[in-house]
């Protein structure tokens, strides 16, 4: 008993599993479902109202944020769209969901208690949604109360954002694609950086004409490969089992390449900085985790406190995966244009210094 | 001409000075053993020559050109089993030697270079599965795919049993037999006497003593001994009653000849103690007796050495 306690406490990647990795479990869960309604929700609305109450339910709306005070961490933040511009469309143009449509003859219909609703743009599958409608509906209801007889004149129609209505399966193809980008080489390429060089196995083709950028570049072409398969199951089961909507188009296969490029680098960099497999393991779970759970890979990160989302922002995976709800679920390439970018310089850079600091024989 | 140079080589790793201004040549074709107990810096000294590692002083030289600078032109010359041999586990030994060669671009026959090392029988079995006298003859096979001019066997034998040592033995010598120069680190020390032409017995980075076995016997040797298995009661009487070196362990009594009339010496004494003994034998110093008494017997371990 107590040898084995010994052994598995001092055991590095013993001591991670057994206690560290429930806390910084506990610590990411806590903080992401906690925050319940605790983050600001920006909403595009227009207002099509030719009378005074539309503006001032907006207005109100809007307060709930401190009209967005960036140290108000909740609320709506309400942004205003051109009424020349068809709401839906523009969601998309900026990989949103949530909007409201005031519609005209609302303070007419107001007045005369009339019946009248406001859409709420949303998707169903985001808890930003959930905190736009139910705000909505409140403010909805506050409304019809003034000084009425009972009847209630105001409602909403919900409407889901994009063309189609998309569920959550559709945001959790591309979140799990990423997913599976990250997890894979990640796992697989620190313990095998730390491995080869405790087998000696690097020794021994350092003593062969194959080179260390060669070598690299093998495995990332293994890893795309397999993360096309994985993309491959993916959309079928999510397409045939669960309905999703899979749109295939280019922008998909540029992340499918930049994600096991990226990752497979990243792998490399941090086996080469710890020296024995333990370790190696521990320091690529501590670069993993994080990622896996706050780049949108389960919970779409909209949905997160502020402070996380801007955790969320540095993290790479976060742009690999907006990018592929960005051309999978949006078809908005202008956004994506940027995630790929970025994916593409970070990828050079990890793998320039993947092949710099990885070495294969000692000094 | 010459397969090695090496000149006034040092390495150091923080305090310790593993490899401690060694000299020595080797000639092609000849089989070179490096000796000496764990942490001489055998490893050390095989790895700056195959280019794994970077010397501090000095100069090493295979085949004319500086392993460390020149390594990418030299990998294609020499053949490298490092110690320890390991390789991925669900190759089979076909499979590794078809992908060395990959690397090589060098066109081999997989079943036949198999053969050569005596692995052909087990040429489809995972890595993993293989027996470990199999595992380092795989290792010999990888080492050849490039044809190499010069090969290096850093203790090829360590762990194995002795029918899987003579195999590998038998391997050693069919390069030697092909005309390819072997640099062979061992601490079983018959494998240098059943293989190689010249040893360097080294110790603390430094090499004690460098020749043919028999050279290195006779040179550091004492000459001839005679044992007899004997209680110490032998021991006081041979020191009481003759002028002879004499040394005993409590079961064996060991003197030492100058010359033959030593040995009639000792027998007559040996008669006349009346003390109990059997099991006489007369021999020469054999390596394993030079080489405890130049790298002492409490010396040989020490800290590992890579």
């Amino acid at each position: 008993m107590r040898v084995y306690a010994k052994g598995n406490l001092r055991s590095r990647e013993g001591f991670f599993f057994t206690l560290v990795f429930p806390i910084i479990l506990i610590l990411l869960f806590g903080a992401i479902f906690s925050s319940g309604g605790a983050s600001q929700v920006r909403v595009y609305a227009q207002n099509f109202d030719n009378g005074p109450a539309g503006a001032i339910f907006l207005s109100e709306l809007n307060s709930t944020s401190h009209n967005c005070s960036p140290s108000y961490n909740s609320g709506l933040c309400l942004v205003m769209v051109q009424n020349s511009q068809n709401l839906s469309q523009y969601l998309s143009s900026k990989s949103s969901s949530d909007g409201i449509i005031i519609p005209s003859g609302f303070s007419q219909a107001y007045a005369t208690k009339q019946p009248i609703n406001v859409t709420v743009y949303g998707n169903p599958a985001s808890t930003s949604s959930a905190i736009v409608s139910g705000i909505t509906r409140e403010f909805v209801s506050s409304f019809n109360s003034y000084g009425v007889n009972g009847t209630a004149n105001l409602g909403v129609t919900p409407q889901t954002a994009v063309s189609s209505s998309y569920k959550y399966i559709d945001f959790l193809v591309p979140g799990l694609i990423g997913f599976a980008a990250l997890t894979s080489p990640m796992f697989a390429i620190t313990n095998l950086s730390s491995t080869y060089r405790r087998d000696k196995v690097f020794k021994l083709l350092s003593l062969t004409p194959l080179t260390k950028t060669e070598w690299l570049l093998s495995k990332i072409i293994w890893y795309i490969g397999t993360t096309c398969v994985s993309f491959i199951l993916m959309s079928a089961v999510g397409e045939f089992v669960f309905g999703a909507h899979i749109a295939l188009n280019w922008g998909i296969a540029v992340f499918l390449v930049l994600g096991p490029f990226f990752f497979v680098s990243l792998g490399m960099l941090v086996g080469t900085v710890s020296n024995s497999p333990e370790s190696a393991a521990v320091v690529g779970n501590l670069v993993t985790f994080p990622m896996m759970f706050l780049s949108g890979t389960f919970f779409p990160v909209q949905s997160m406190p502020m402070y996380l989302q801007a955790v969320a922002h540095v993290l790479p995976l976060y742009y690999l995966i907006d990018g592929l709800v960005n051309v999978m679920i949006y078809g908005n390439f202008a956004s994506a244009y940027f995630d790929m970018g970025l994916m593409l310089v970070i990828s050079v850079v990890t793998f320039a210094l993947a092949v710099r600091f990885f070495r294969w024989r000692e000094d | 001409m010459l397969a090695i140079e090496v000149d006034g080589l040092k390495k150091r790793y923080g305090d310790l000075q593993a490899v401690d201004g060694i000299s020595f040549s080797v000639n092609k074709g000849e089989v070179f053993s490096l000796l000496g107990p764990n942490g001489a810096g055998k490893t050390t000294t095989i790895e700056i020559l195959e280019g794994l590692r970077e010397k501090d002083h000095g100069a090493a030289k295979v085949l004319g050109l500086d392993p460390w600078t020149s390594g990418y032109e030299l990998h294609k010359m020499i053949g490298v089993i490092p110690q320890g041999f390991k390789f991925l586990d669900y190759p089979t030994p076909r499979e590794a030697v078809v992908y060395y060669a990959t690397l090589f671009r060098a066109k081999v026959d997989p079943d036949e270079l198999l053969k050569r090392v005596i692995l052909d029988e087990a040429a489809n079995i995972w890595f993993q599965n293989l027996s470990g006298g199999q595992k380092q003859k795989l290792g010999m096979a990888l080492s050849l795919v490039n044809d190499p001019q010069v090969v290096f066997l850093d203790e090829p034998t360590t762990g194995l049993d002795p029918q899987a040592r003579r195999a590998v033995w038998e391997v050693i010598r069919k390069l030697k037999a092909e005309g390819r120069t072997v640099m062979l680190t061992t601490h079983y020390l018959e494998e240098a006497e059943e293989l190689a032409d010249r040893v360097a017995i080294m110790d603390h980075g430094r090499i004690v003593a460098l020749g043919t076995v028999a050279d290195i016997e006779s040179k550091f040797g004492s000459g001839q001994r005679m044992t007899v298995r004997a209680k110490d009661d032998l021991l006081r009487y041979l020191k009481d009653n003759t002028r002879l070196e004499v040394k005993g362990d409590g079961r064996a009594v060991t003197v030492f000849l100058r010359d033959k009339a030593d040995a009639m010496v000792a027998m007559g004494a040996i008669e006349e103690s009346g003390a109990e003994w059997d099991d006489l034998t007369v021999r020469r110093d054999r390596l394993e007796d030079v080489f405890l008494r130049l790298v002492g017997e409490s010396g040989t371990e020490e800290k590992g050495s890579d």
